[in-house]
């Protein structure tokens, strides 16, 4: 008999450990509004998901994956610059999928689930998406990590050694859609960004290394997961935003230490 | 002539060819049929005034821009070591010289220590790359270029922003790695008229190749002299603040005189033109007929 509180306990920390090292690569390259509006955009994805009754999983995964790319191409090719376009894309591909989805008398779904996540709704299948995606990603970030990390210090000088810089990027791009996908029903659309960056941005002062970094960050993501689900027992706060809080809670902990040591 | 040097340029071989390279941005022509090529052991130093197309053509020799027309051929298998002119690291990314040259592809623990203490920074290893001076981290850099054993070694403005003892030292090093590695390196200068010594050839760049040559091995007394006597619509001879005696500088520096038939200004911008490339035919006829003193 398992714990009613171990699954979504399991679902949130297999997200935390993957978020990690992918979000300290979104921070390294300011691709944190990138991932907002891939999770914004997502919603765009469950809308079609619902509609032709696709598996929902499946139907964020794709629609995330389409949208990376698409932005991917966008931001090569206009001469927009890119947080515009990215800020015009998220906004709109969230209130196209609010609106599509109106139109549907039938069909209700529980939006605050979808903004805010749900992590206690998490069920068995769920977990082995989120476990199965998180070591994918995991494993193909160690993969190619001196790659990533060298086209982060200077695309330039990565394509000159020989790193092919543009696959590696859309990679990343499409792993960062993987994850927000997968993530989404645990913290939700609003609220994914913040488990990638926030846990990355706290790893920062304690870090000497972007391994390091890495590691810190899916470790303090963990504890973020552990202390929210707790708080959000004793005080009975929805779950996705006291992890948030958590998190950030941690982040202020670790600037005030860096302050002190300095 | 001597036989010698005939044999030896006959040996090496050609690493890097461009023929012909155009390239527009907008109306303005930044290269205009440009053909350089580039051979093993042979120290090129490509001089230009700013703007005037330097960068362009080291974009594409180094295969991150395809030229408008043109055609760049590579030797099989080339490796290239490029020391950018500047590089700055986001604040974001926690990273030590040694982590920074680790990226570097094939790195390996003994190779980067064995550059930092050639280099005579192992007392840098593990420092953060954000701390660095502008002269530390430019021989990180040259380390970073030099790890993957390159054929061919491209400096962008190697001493700019470096001290007179860190020019002199990086003058030093270079013949000396041309010696032990074997490879072309291709220096990248907007000084017009100061060049290192030990340079084969000069390219001058001005939207076309103006001119190239063995630089000047003139009396450097005289031509210090000379630096100063014309500091306005002089011909080529721009001013140089006296940073030190020239005779400090003598073994690793040499004078590059070339006489053109138009002049520039203190910028490097050619006089009466608005721009620097200018397209005027007759006067680039003019440029090929030039001679060297």
């Amino acid at each position: 008999m398992i714990s009613w509180w171990l699954l979504p306990l399991f679902a949130g920390l297999g997200v935390a450990a993957t978020a990690g090292p992918l979000g300290s690569l979104v921070v390294w390259r300011r691709l944190a509004f990138f991932g907002d509006t891939l999770a914004h955009g997502a919603l765009l994805g469950i809308t079609l998901g619902i509609l032709f009754d696709l598996h929902l999983t499946l139907a964020l995964i794709f629609s995330c994956s389409v949208l990376a790319l698409i932005l991917l191409q966008l931001d090569k090719y206009t001469g927009i610059a890119s947080d515009t376009l990215l800020g015009i894309l998220s906004h709109s591909s969230l209130a196209i999928g609010l609106v599509v989805l109106s139109f549907f008398d039938n069909v209700r779904i529980d939006l605050m689930a979808y903004l805010f996540g749900d992590l206690l709704a998490v069920n068995q299948n769920d977990l082995l998406w989120i476990f199965a995606g998180g070591t994918l990603v995991i494993g193909l970030l160690i993969w190619q990590w001196r790659g990533l990390l060298a086209s982060t210090v200077s695309e330039e000088l990565a394509a000159i050694d020989g790193y092919p810089v543009k696959r590696l990027k859309a990679m990343l791009v499409l792993l960062l859609a993987l994850v927000v996908a997968i993530s989404m029903k645990i913290v939700g659309v609003l609220l994914i960004s913040a488990l990638l960056i926030i846990p990355a941005a706290a790893a920062r002062p304690l870090a000497k290394s972007p391994e390091q970094m890495a590691m810190l960050a899916s470790l303090i993501g963990m504890l973020s997961v552990c202390a929210g689900m707790a708080f959000s027992f004793i005080w009975d706060t929805p779950t996705g935003p006291t992890i948030v809080v958590s998190a950030a809670s941690l982040f202020v902990m670790s600037q005030v230490y860096n302050s002190v040591r300095k | 002539m001597n036989p010698e040097l005939v044999v030896v340029k006959t040996e090496a071989e050609t690493l890097i060819r461009a023929q012909g390279i155009n390239q527009t941005w907008g109306s303005r022509h930044v290269l205009q049929s440009i053909d350089i090529a580039i051979s093993e052991n042979e120290i090129v130093t490509i001089i230009g005034p700013n703007g005037c197309g330097k960068s362009s053509l080291l974009r594409i020799l180094l295969g991150l821009h395809t030229a408008d027309s043109g055609k760049v051929t590579r030797r099989k298998g080339l490796r290239i070591g490029y020391m950018p002119q500047n590089l700055r690291i986001d604040d974001r990314l926690p990273l030590s010289v040694t982590g920074f040259l680790m990226l570097a592809p094939g790195a390996r623990k003994a190779r980067v220590q064995e550059w930092l203490s050639r280099l005579s920074i192992t007392e840098l290893a593990k420092q953060p790359v954000q701390r660095l001076s502008g002269g530390e981290w430019q021989r990180v850099l040259l380390a970073r270029a030099l790890l993957i054993e390159p054929h061919l070694l491209v400096l962008d403005e190697p001493v700019q922003g470096v001290d007179i003892q860190g020019q002199r030292e990086l003058y030093q090093l270079l013949p000396e790695l041309r010696n032990e590695l074997g490879c072309g390196i291709v220096l990248v200068s907007h000084d017009l008229h100061l060049v290192m010594a030990q340079t084969d050839r000069v390219i001058c760049l001005n939207g076309h190749v103006c001119c190239s040559g063995h630089p000047d091995q003139v009396s450097v007394s005289d031509e210090y002299n000379s630096l100063f006597g014309n500091q306005r619509g002089h011909q080529h001879n721009h001013p140089l603040a006296p940073l030190a005696p020239v005779s400090e500088l003598a073994p690793e520096l040499a004078h590059y005189t070339h006489h053109h038939d138009h002049k520039h200004c203190v910028d490097g911008h050619v006089e009466g033109s608005k721009e620097c490339d200018h397209v005027d035919q007759e006067q680039s006829d003019t440029h090929k007929e030039h001679k060297h003193d």
